[in-house]
């Protein structure tokens, strides 16, 4: 298996002539995407322009109206069979963190796995704990979620999508509700799980998070995707005058 | 940069202990200095109350005390869940208006919980036409005054079904018409007991069977048909008792004899006005309750689940109900404390709950109104705080930890 990835890539999302509409705003045009297994993208691009969409898309938080989605060889369709797969092997981190606040944090790692994977608990607290530990909060796992900082809340929120062991992870602005010291252990989390193979799709501003573990960014603008290339070609050499601009401002201050 | 002024040790000069602020300006001794003069004040007025009443009593001759509750009280009451003659004792009024009032806040609470909650969710509804029929239900009910729904229905809706003799009837068995609801009473042998302790054995049994199942998934992670096992032991177990003990249980049909029923049990026509107005009336204050319990989870949160791969039932089952519920209960017990307290309403269509019967009709027979009003007042209260304390106790057990 991990030859054979080696040899040859396998797909792990591909997006083919992907569109979607709000009422009548066109938010999604024509997006085309493969992205290999193990390979780490982000996706920038300015506030409106599609991204967090297309990732939601990913994991059927959102529907696509056209076009064709496979996630892990499995059509993304109508089929509910389909989407919990999908979902059981892809796992989402949100900007909001969104741990369930009425359960430990613990139990917000156990909860998914337990009731879904059907793992018994002390299977499932074990698996958790030892997440916890990779994110670092391993002595929190008593708390609620309200006694945990920002950051601590992201890091557990990240170690509960890696308890149902997802083959991808999808990240929507994981640090855009952060305090700026609280940034770099999110980061650091992040850049750490990069290295040990995980296939990522992250939208992100962290444009040193994109230099260090990227494999190709992505800039979308206006619900397509405008240029995609390594991150050393993107951010020295950009090719569309809507990438430089962009780039200029976020880079400019 | 650093500027010695600035540095964290207090400068020598000043005292390690805080001056003390002038008696007037301490806000604990003004607390203090204030309490006592309100609990003095309240003390005052108690003892006017109280010295005023027993002398203007006097001076009417009425006598005080309890001694009127052993009286025969003499007249009859139109519906009686114990029995009750017009032999019976004033105290014995009490009791029958004490039960007859429970009876309408127990089933109200009951309806009232389960159309709220239905609408409440009709009312979230993707389904525009359901969610707008709720919002109607929702506005109309609650904006138009419970007294006037209860006359509502006992003068406009009830009179017009027909009479005993052309009654609505299902079956044979249940008769509907002005006087009231007729249906079949039940007549319990002796044996009928071993259904009863069957049902019992079954509740505990379905516990049991579900102490055993999460015990169970906690340990292997597979999952049991709870729900469907207890119910199916619930209503089995003493469905078989039954039969094997010969089906000890007849029925009171009622029969049509001339203008009236003969037999079976008859619902009075003013507890059923009483119920409907104040089931659909508390049903629609629930109903909002439940709509804003549910929305007060965000979105997020069911997002959060679905990306874990939880199915719908299973996030509204383990994440949005549990976080929904600490906002409902608190405002959930409100509705049932209002709707416990607006039964004495049926006052005005002549229902026979405890402020009718005891604090109307006892009063003015015996006249004995300080006590009778006072023991009235101390029954709504121990039910209601009965009720919040069940509730408080509840919501303890909900509340989230923060920080």
């Amino acid at each position: 298996m991990e030859t054979a990835t080696q040899t040859k890539p396998e797909i792990a999302v591909s997006l083919r002539d992907v569109n979607k509409w709000y009422g009548e705003f066109h938010v999604l045009k024509n997006v085309n995407l493969d992205v290999e297994r193990g390979q780490r993208i982000v996706i920038c691009g300015p506030s409106g322009s599609g991204k967090s969409t297309m990732i939601r898309c990913i994991n059927r938080l959102e529907e696509h109206q056209a076009g064709q989605i496979i996630v892990d060889g499995i059509e993304l369709n109508n089929d509910l069979k389909n989407i919990d797969q999908i979902r059981r092997e892809v796992g989402m981190v949100f900007q909001h963190f969104n741990l369930f606040p009425h359960l430990t944090v613990l139990e917000n790692c156990c909860l998914a796995p337990m009731w879904v994977r059907k793992i018994p608990r002390k299977e499932a607290e074990a698996t958790a704990m030892e997440y916890l530990e990779r994110v670092k909060i391993p002595h929190q796992a008593k708390k609620f979620p309200g006694q945990l900082s920002g950051g601590q809340q992201q890091r557990v929120a990240i170690a509960r999508s890696l308890c149902m062991k997802p083959r991808i992870m999808l990240f929507d602005e994981p640090t855009s509700a952060l305090d700026p010291e609280m940034i770099k252990e999110v980061l650091d989390t992040m850049i750490e799980l990069a290295e040990s193979g995980m296939t990522m799709l992250c939208v992100t501003h962290e444009m040193g998070f994109a230099k260090t573990v990227a494999d190709s960014v992505i800039f979308m603008d206006a619900g397509q995707i405008i240029e995609m290339n390594t991150p050393d070609e993107f951010f020295n050499h950009p090719q569309h005058e809507r990438s430089k601009l962009f780039l200029s401002q976020i880079l400019g201050h | 940069m650093a500027d010695p002024n600035l540095s964290a040790t207090p400068p020598q000069t000043l005292s390690t202990v805080p001056s003390k602020p002038s008696f007037w300006n301490d806000p604990q001794k003004r607390a203090l200095v204030f309490q006592i003069l309100l609990v003095i004040g309240i003390g005052l007025l108690l003892w006017f109350i109280f010295s005023n009443t027993l002398h203007n009593l006097d001076k009417r001759g009425i006598k005080t005390g309890f001694d009127f509750l052993d009286r025969p009280a003499g007249f009859g009451i139109t519906q009686t869940l114990i029995p009750y003659t017009e032999a019976s004792t004033f105290g014995r009024t009490f009791l029958v208006g004490l039960l007859n009032t429970l009876l309408v806040a127990g089933l109200g609470i009951i309806f009232a919980t389960m159309l709220g909650f239905s609408v409440g969710v009709a009312r979230l509804s993707k389904n525009w036409l359901i969610s707008r029929i709720a919002l109607v239900f929702i506005e109309t009910i609650r904006n138009i005054p419970p007294l006037l729904q209860i006359l509502f229905w006992y003068r406009a809706i009830l009179p017009l079904l027909p009479g005993p003799k052309d009654s609505i009837s299902l079956a044979e068995l249940f008769y509907l018409h002005k006087r009231g609801l007729t249906l079949p009473s039940p007549l319990f042998e002796p044996a009928f007991i071993w259904t009863f302790w069957a049902f019992i054995a079954a509740l505990v049994l379905a516990f049991i069977i579900g102490r055993w199942a999460k015990a169970r998934r906690e340990k292997t992670g597979e999952q049991f048909p709870v729900l469907w096992t207890a119910v199916g032991v619930i209503i089995g177990v003493p469905l078989i008792t039954f039969f094997l003990t010969g089906s000890p249980l007849n029925w009171d049909v009622p029969a049509l004899s001339g203008f009236n029923f003969r037999g079976g049990l008859t619902v009075i026509p003013e507890l059923t006005a009483l119920l409907l107005a104040l089931s659909i009336y508390t049903a629609a204050f629930i109903a909002e309750i439940v709509r804003s319990g549910i929305q007060s989870v965000s979105k997020g949160q069911s997002e959060a689940a679905a990306s874990l791969g939880l199915r719908p039932n299973r996030t509204l089952q383990l994440v949005v109900i549990p976080q929904a519920m600490r906002v409902i209960i608190p405002q959930l017990t409100s509705q049932y404390l209002n709707l416990t307290k607006n039964t004495s309403l049926g006052v005005a269509i002549g229902y026979p709950d405890l402020v009718n019967v005891f604090a109307g009709t006892t009063l003015n027979q015996t006249g004995q109104a300080v006590e009778i009003i006072f023991m009235t007042m101390l029954v709504y209260l121990a039910i209601s705080l009965t009720i919040s304390m069940f509730m408080n106790w509840y919501n303890k057990r909900m509340a989230l930890v923060e920080r």
